[in-house]
């Protein structure tokens, strides 16, 4: 036993693949935060006044709010004033309006994460948002989405070309005084996603957005908004990696979805931010606020994520169900190694009839981590025949690591109907001897029984970034395990 | 093939071989058989290579080498297959895919180029046949919400795809009605080869009707105590292992 769980923490050791920097000319504003902060972040972007308006209000609002302490996670004081709330590559004044345009040592950055902007995108058929540091780089395939009118870019230029979607939609799922971490969001968000379906249009290809922290000592605030008109439907992928600091950087993202009668928003992470050393120095801290609303009848959002990285996690994708027939989906793997804290579910509030949920929560804790799953399932007084399913698994790797499940249940409508399993296991030496018994590696063994655990989440993610799934998981705790 | 000299293993405290001695060569079937808590399942264990067992003397060569220097992975790959008492369930992962990734890991170890996907399904459907067993079982999750009879099933549909040059069968009439220890007697005995060893562990003398063995060998205690041929067994069943220990003592 004592051998085999010292084998098992030799596997979960693993070192941070995407931790290299890119020297790159880059323009930062000075850390610190105030309302002059704020007006440049405006003025840099050349924003409408709404805009402005609408992040002095936030400001004012983040002002007077406390930092949340109700997670099961621990770290030190954040000093706001230390954290630089803009960096962006210098080549922003003109920003390019081709691939050939993008500064070549930007696409290598791309390269070595894995996403040559031209092939892969061409290849697979994914078009990619590229936000590196706080500013959207380029935009693939914009012309052939253009055709089915659907509109992929970047937050910045959706602000200037679509104010009246911005402003129409900007807010009114996550509110910018909804939380401490949203409402500094709306303050200072530099740059993200905007997705617009038209009604009727099936978004011809899968939209991606891979997001990277770059420079040093700056957090990242993206906000992503995405809107699916009437019967139409959209598959978006969204990709996380920073390189290797020993100091903690923050990212607070916001991310909204509405999703309109017979509507569908399929909503996929693999986010690999850097989860720090194995003692725990460094990494990133992600609070991220994401939440979709099923405004329409018989719409549909499905929540799937794989998070991987992170020294700490703090995100609880939700879905609102107020149109009748609507459906909320969550499907997570959260792997948790070292000294990674997560604390992570979901929110499924059912406000509509015939209202369903599921939720599928899928928890892997190795090394000294911990890994909290939190989730809410409200069922308001005319949610009239509302149902939830809720699995809710834990897995345990060595015996240093920790699993916590908090569920919370509120029911006001008694046709209601909501279901709650859960099960905890450590990762058994008895599989992994019969897997060996077999002629499969150690390794290799954990890594079979790991993907089996995962399996019903994998399930859920387009297909070539399934594969990437599986691969980072099996990165994430190699060396890890036995 | 198989030579075990002086063998001795503990679990924890417990001392549970105290010295065993046992040759096997190729072509071979041996029974081991003794009552409960006399050391059979350790003896399989020991050679599967799990940890927990510590080996405290003796010796065991397989194929000229020596057993203890393999992990059990490569004995794996060697040729050493155990059969499981208690097949062990692997939720998510499909019977197929355990199937493949072994068969590939044997010939990986071989030096030999992976199995052709469509090649490889067609000699599983033929074994699943001889197994009687309905192609969905490829789908299933290892072991999960199999029966009794199923479990013991599979794990001889994988010495089937597999073709270990030494089988370790532990147990595996344990649990069987009539029917199914035919079909797995009948795998068995399909896997009987002039260069493949068959080690069979079993309390009962019901498996050797079906399954003949060149050889009986009864444990008592953590030792052989009696060897001999088939009609061992039969002795055994008259008298009961009572009789022989009290021979032999």
């Amino acid at each position: 036993m004592s051998t085999h769980s010292q084998d098992v923490e030799q596997l979960v050791k693993r070192e941070y693949k995407y931790g290299f920097s890119t020297d790159i000319d880059q323009e930062i504003l000075p850390p610190g935060l105030n309302e002059d902060v704020i007006r440049a972040i405006s003025a840099k972007k050349r924003e409408p006044e709404f805009m402005l308006n609408w992040r002095l209000e936030a400001y004012r609002h983040w002002l007077t709010m406390k930092e949340p302490g109700w997670a099961h996670v621990h770290y030190p004081k954040i000093d706001y004033q230390a954290v630089s709330y803009y960096a962006a590559p210098k080549s922003d004044d003109d920003a390019p309006k081709s691939l050939d345009e993008v500064d070549p040592k930007l696409l290598e950055t791309y390269e070595k994460l894995g996403i040559p902007l031209h092939e892969r995108a061409r290849l697979a058929g994914v078009a990619v948002d590229a936000v590196f540091d706080s500013v959207s780089v380029t935009t693939t395939f914009k012309e052939k989405l253009g055709e089915a009118g659907v509109i992929f870019c970047s937050f910045s230029e959706a602000v200037h070309n679509h104010p009246e979607l911005v402003q129409k939609y900007l807010g009114t799922v996550v509110p910018s005084g909804d939380n401490f971490f949203a409402a500094l969001n709306a303050a200072v968000f530099s740059d993200g996603s905007f997705v617009y379906i038209p009604k009727g249009v099936r978004c011809p290809m899968e939209l991606s957005t891979y997001f990277r922290i770059n420079a040093m000592d700056t957090g990242q605030f993206e906000r992503t908004l995405i809107i699916a008109e009437e019967g139409s439907h959209v598959s978006y992928l969204e990709g996380c990696t920073a390189p290797q600091r020993d100091r903690n950087q923050l990212h607070a993202a916001v991310v909204e979805l509405i999703a309109l009668d017979d509507a569908e928003i399929k909503y996929s992470t693999v986010q690999n931010w850097y989860p720090g050393d194995e003692e725990g120095k460094g990494g990133i801290y992600n609070f991220v606020t994401k939440r979709g609303e099923c405004r329409g009848r018989n719409s549909k959002i499905s929540w799937t994520q794989v998070e991987a990285g992170s020294a700490i996690t703090w995100k609880y994708p939700s879905c609102v169900l107020l149109g009748d027939n609507s459906v909320g989906e969550f499907y997570s793997v959260a792997v948790g190694n070292n000294m990674q804290q997560i604390d992570s579910g979901t929110k499924m509030i059912h406000v509509g009839k015939n209202t369903h949920s599921t939720i599928i929560s899928k928890g892997i804790s190795a090394g000294r981590a911990n890994n909290a799953y939190r989730g809410l399932v409200k069922i308001l007084g005319g949610a009239e025949g509302a149902r939830n399913y809720t699995q809710c698994d834990s897995l345990l790797l060595g015996d240093r690591c920790g699993a916590h499940t908090y569920p919370y249940i509120e029911v006001k409508n008694p046709s209601a109907q909501v279901e709650h399993e859960a099960t905890t296991s450590k990762i058994g030496d008895d599989q992994i001897f019969y897997l060996k018994q077999r002629g499969i590696s150690e390794e290799d063994a954990v890594n079979m029984i790991v993907n089996g655990f995962c399996k019903e989440v994998f399930g859920e993610l387009p297909m070539e970034f399934a594969v990437e799934a599986q691969a980072l998981l099996a990165v994430s705790l190699e060396g890890a395990v036995g | 093939m198989l030579k075990i000299n002086n063998l001795q293993a503990r679990v924890e405290a417990a001392e549970i071989l105290k010295g065993i001695d046992l040759e096997v060569k190729a072509g071979e079937v041996h029974a081991i058989m003794g009552p409960n808590g006399s050391g059979k399942s350790t003896l399989c264990q020991v050679l599967g290579g799990r940890d927990g067992y510590e080996v405290t003397g003796g010796t065991v060569e397989y194929l000229g080498k020596d057993l203890f220097e393999l992990e059990p992975e490569e004995r794996a790959r060697e040729g050493i297959l155990l059969g499981f008492q208690y097949p062990v369930e692997i939720p998510g992962v499909k019977n197929i895919y355990l199937l493949k990734e072994a068969y590939n890991a044997q010939r990986k170890h071989r030096g030999e180029p992976e199995a052709d996907t469509f090649q490889f399904l067609k000699l599983v459907r033929e074994k699943l046949k001889t197994m009687q067993m309905d192609e969905s079982f490829l789908h299933r999750a290892v072991n999960v919400g199999f029966s009794g009879g199923e479990k013991k099933r599979n794990e001889i549909l994988q010495m089937l795809v597999l073709e270990p040059k030494l089988a370790l069968l532990d147990e595996t009439d344990s649990g069987l009605d009539i029917d199914a220890l035919k079909v797995v007697s009948d795998g068995v005995n399909r896997l009987r080869s002039p260069d493949r060893a068959i080690v069979l562990v079993t309390h009962y003398q019901r498996l050797l009707s079906h399954i003949e063995p060149d050889f009986v060998h009864v444990l008592s205690d953590g030792r052989i105590i009696k060897s001999g041929d088939k009609t061992l067994a039969h002795e055994l069943e008259r008298n009961g292992y009572h009789g022989i220990i009290e021979e032999a003592a």
